[in-house]
């Protein structure tokens, strides 16, 4: 058995320890925002936050995952910046890729909160969108942290001596 | 495709149908009865009481709110906004208030097919006109509720007003009476709004797409998001061989040392949709995952189980070679002779490697039997193909089986005929149990339904004065229509047998030429080694990037300067001159979008080894041109090979815009989908199957191969055109023109790579 927290919440799955996070998140949580794309790593579909850090959970095991934080897509309440930014830019196609678009570029903006179009390219790269909207996610993230920049210039000036 | 445009729309014609708006306990109700239906009821009666099957197409409850019924698949075109949007204009509704249902395989609904960018362009009149009878009902019942003749009335936006006073919809749906049939003939007579009376359509409107919110917080349902109670996971064990192959042993003794493993099934399939089949079956899906690995499957393999890309390219040059192979698709004038007695003449062929469709969502399915009907839960473009399938492979009626729709996590072609749904009911069917199967992506690109690899060899002769004076293109690769659909094949023009229309399309260009002849042929070692697959831009995908590269070739062996080459064919004269009402205007619409992409372009001061190439396209078929001018500008890297694309450029007159940001969304995708046919992705296939099996090897463009691009839409007021796939076709010829302007290198085999540079630049 394995123990961690997911969206804030405590879980202990039973799958073998071999057992990729993605398909634990998926059809023992029940949480099917993350999606599976290649099994490999290599497209994003299944990013999610291991403690902030963007992870494909295709191939991490659970075994890895025990007393960790994992954050989803539906951990973000539909009220991170990037997912207006994703709706006023009308990003999605198919959307099957979205999801973890939106987890990779949620840690960029957290680390660096006005990228450059290089900064950006290089933190999304190993995200594949099939649908090939790779032009308004790139819109998308620039949106956001123009719009939090600013948010945070009007609410809260002294947010960063708190 | 003619053919099958017109069979769709015979199912869903008009002639034989009446539009039927009725009360209902739930609101208003706008319906296609069926012609036949003579019961004596009225429309009110008949919607109330149940009394036939109505194909509704729109509802309106007590409060005004519209649902418009969308029996299109949603697979990031977003359809049902403007199928939506279509409806409400000519209701004068509030779209605020609008919402979208998408249906399932209903015999009532017709025939269900969502593909070759058909979707508005089939359903805007109909649409239109259903949207319109609302309208017109709306008026009678609300001059009556104000005491004034309907002819005083306007419909504005959820309110009928007459001068002074109005009463909104909202009013009317709860007070107001509704008993009216539209015969058929009544229908005919409603008129489409024009231009300037068009207020939620065309390309000044701004409005969201109504599935994108739930995509971007993880609530958007794909197939392989559905679960149903007590199902299996299931994964598939793909043969050596696409067909032929058979089980002749199966040992499971390492998978059983995996917890969660149920055992395999060998399928026998009545519809032969797949040959040699094991089903390995878990209680979870990683389980299955490694069970298949852990399997160890013998078979009598099919007999192309040696068969190489190199091999498939061969036959199909030697095919095009061959000029009794094939059969005509075009025959103008006298080309034979033209070309047998010219002096003047040249040749080059052209090809594209196997491609693969690696849309994000891998197959899945969930069959599942149930108050004595199948139920299959998957995300499906062709719905009306894939039903026969699962009827011969289940042995029942096709209406005791229901395919439920969800959205696609990417179509591009491979999820129009629903191969994949076929194993997944077989299994269910042998194990008693509803079957949850999901193929990895390995499984899901050696069981995809490739774009063939294709050959195409170009002819051309000039007049004594040097005028080009015969065109031949002759063409071959693996047909996707004769493999999965085979009753759409199409009588050639010479009677000789009969052709892919689909992979043909393109070669019937918008070019006046005095002879003119295309031929194309079934490349049969593609064929009987794989299912050939439509894939996005279909035919005109590869066909154009030969023959818009081939008078690129023509032109500079002429000394003429390519686009003006292009602008004194287009003329528009003849069979170029374009129909009502999907081609109006003909090749001229043509000349001028090309005229317009390159006064665009006109000014741009290019670096060395740069160069800007153009290309026409007319998309997805003469019957339905979306016309488009591409200019490509790119650079070449001299020392590498290294070919940059810098920024794409496409002027696009489709008619109407219906969804204007919709519509930029798919040229946006479409020419990077075509940049990345141009330069990046390709399959190949090794021992009869695609070598390149997931993300590590086959490689679409990513986002740091992104261009800029520039996409401008001509304001238009023609009938609408589909827009999913045209804008891919293009760009590939326009990056070859742009490579042999910038560095004087010919390229004639997609995709084009840095080797291929290198050698043309040391030739």
């Amino acid at each position: 058995m394995v123990t961690f927290t997911i969206n804030g919440k405590v879980i202990e799955s039973h799958a073998s320890e071999d057992t990729p996070l993605l398909w634990v998140i998926r059809d023992e949580v029940g949480l099917k925002g993350t999606k599976f794309g290649c099994g490999i790593a290599m497209c994003g579909a299944c990013t999610v936050h291991l403690d902030g850090q963007a992870t494909r959970s295709c191939v991490l095991p659970i075994a890895a995952v025990a007393g960790k934080n994992i954050t989803t897509i539906e951990g973000l309440n539909n009220e991170h910046p990037l997912q207006k930014a994703w709706v006023d830019e009308q990003v999605p196609q198919c959307g099957y890729c979205q999801s973890g678009q939106i987890m990779q570029a949620a840690t960029l903006l957290a680390e660096n909160p006005s990228p450059t179009d290089e900064e950006i390219v290089n933190h999304m790269n190993g995200n594949y969108c099939r649908c090939m909207a790779y032009k308004r996610i790139k819109s998308a993230i620039k949106r956001a942290a123009d719009e939090s920049q600013s948010a945070v210039q009007m609410f809260n000036p002294n947010e960063q001596d708190v | 495709m003619k053919k099958l445009f017109q069979k769709n729309s015979e199912t869903v014609n008009l002639n034989r149908r009446s539009f039927m708006i009725g009360s209902a306990s739930a609101g208003l109700v706008m319906a296609f009865a069926p012609a036949l239906f003579t019961g004596s009821l009225s429309a009110k009666e008949s919607i109330s009481q149940q009394a036939f099957s109505p194909t509704i197409w729109w509802t309106m409850g007590v409060n005004g709110e519209v649902e418009v019924s969308i029996a299109k698949a949603e697979m990031g075109q977003h359809i049902g906004t403007a199928l939506a949007r279509i409806v409400a204009d000519e209701l004068e509704c509030d779209w605020d208030k609008v919402s979208i249902t998408y249906v399932d395989t209903h015999e009532k609904w017709g025939y269900m097919v969502t593909g070759g960018s058909w979707s508005v362009f089939q359903s805007f009149k109909p649409l239109s006109q259903a949207g319109a009878a609302g309208r017109l009902a709306l008026i009678d019942a609300g001059a009556k509720m104000l005491g004034v003749k309907p002819e005083q009335c306007i419909a504005q936006k959820g309110q009928i007003i007459a001068g002074g006073q109005s009463v909104s919809y909202a009013d009317i749906v709860q007070k107001g009476e509704f008993n009216r049939t539209f015969t058929s003939e009544e229908v005919a007579q409603l008129p489409l709004k024009p231009a300037n009376k068009r207020h939620l359509t065309g390309l000044n409107q701004d409005f969201k797409a109504l599935d994108i919110p739930a995509k971007t917080n993880g609530t958007a349902v794909y197939g392989i998001d559905v679960e149903i109670e007590g199902m299996v996971y299931a994964r598939p064990v793909i043969p050596p061989t696409r067909y032929g192959s058979k089980v002749t042993s199966v040992d499971d003794s390492g998978a059983k040392a995996i917890k969660g493993y149920r055992g395999f099934e060998i399928l026998n399939d009545p519809s032969n949709t797949v040959e040699g089949w094991v089903v390995v079956l878990a209680d979870n899906y990683h389980s299955a995952i490694k069970a298949v690995d852990a399997l160890n499957v013998n078979y009598k393999v099919g007999n192309t189980a040696k068969v190489s890309e190199a091999d498939i390219q061969a036959q199909g040059k030697k095919l095009c070679d061959d000029s009794a192979s094939g059969t005509l698709f075009v025959d103008e004038g006298n080309t034979p002779k033209v070309l047998a007695d010219a002096k003047n003449k040249f040749d080059a062929t052209y090809t594209t490697a196997t491609a693969s469709h690696y849309q994000l969502e891998p197959l899945n399915a969930i069959a599942e039997f149930k108050d004595g009907n199948w139920i299959v839960h998957t995300g499906n473009q062709w719905q009306s193909l894939t039903l026969p399938a699962l009827a011969k492979a289940l042995d029942i009626e096709q209406n005791n089986i229901i395919i439920r729709p969800y959205y696609l996590g990417g179509g591009f072609g491979r999820r129009l005929f629903g191969d994949w749904t076929v194993p997944a009911a077989l299994t269910a069917k042998a194990i008693g149990k509803p079957v949850k199967l999901v193929f990895t992506r390995a499984d899901d690109s050696l069981f995809d339904q490739s774009r063939s690899a294709s050959t195409a060899k170009l002819t051309a002769s000039f007049s004594e004065t040097g005028e080009l004076s015969a065109l031949e293109h002759a063409f071959a690769a693996g047909w996707p229509t004769k493999a999965m659909a085979p009753g759409f094949l199409a009588p050639g023009v010479d009677g000789n047998g009969k052709f892919d229309s689909f992979s043909a399309s393109g070669a019937d260009h918008w070019y006046s030429m005095s002879n003119h002849r295309a031929r194309a042929i079934n490349n049969e070692l593609a064929q009987s080694t794989f299912t050939p697959g439509w894939l996005r831009s279909v035919g005109p995908g590869w066909i154009v990037w030969s023959l818009e590269s081939f008078i690129d070739e023509i032109a500079h062996k002429q000394s003429v300067d390519p686009v003006k080459f292009r602008l004194s064919m287009l003329d528009g004269k003849g069979k170029q001159a374009g129909k009502a009402p999907e081609s109006v205007g003909g090749a001229r619409r043509l000349h001028d979008v090309l005229k317009k992409v390159s006064d665009k372009v006109s000014s741009i001061k290019l670096n060395e080894n740069e160069g800007i190439g153009f290309s026409v396209s007319s998309g997805q078929e003469r019957h339905m041109p979306a016309w488009i001018g591409t200019a490509a500008h790119v650079h070449v890297n001299k020392s590498d090979g290294k070919i940059t694309l810098k920024k794409l450029y496409a002027v696009v007159d489709a008619g109407l815009i219906v969804h204007p940001d919709g519509a930029l969304a798919q040229l946006e995708g479409s020419l990077l989908w075509g940049a990345s046919m141009a330069l990046h992705e390709s399959n190949s296939y090794k021992n009869g199957q695609v070598a390149a099996t997931n993300f590590n090897t086959y490689l679409p463009l990513r986002m740091q191969d992104v261009p800029e691009m520039d996409i401008e839409f001509v304001q238009s007021d023609e009938f609408p055109v589909g827009l999913g796939e045209p804008g891919v076709i293009g760009v590939a010829p326009a990056i070859g023109n742009a490579i042999f302007n910038a560095v004087g290198v010919r390229l004639r085999d997609l995709p084009m790579k840095p080797s291929a540079v290198l050698k043309g630049l040391k030739a």
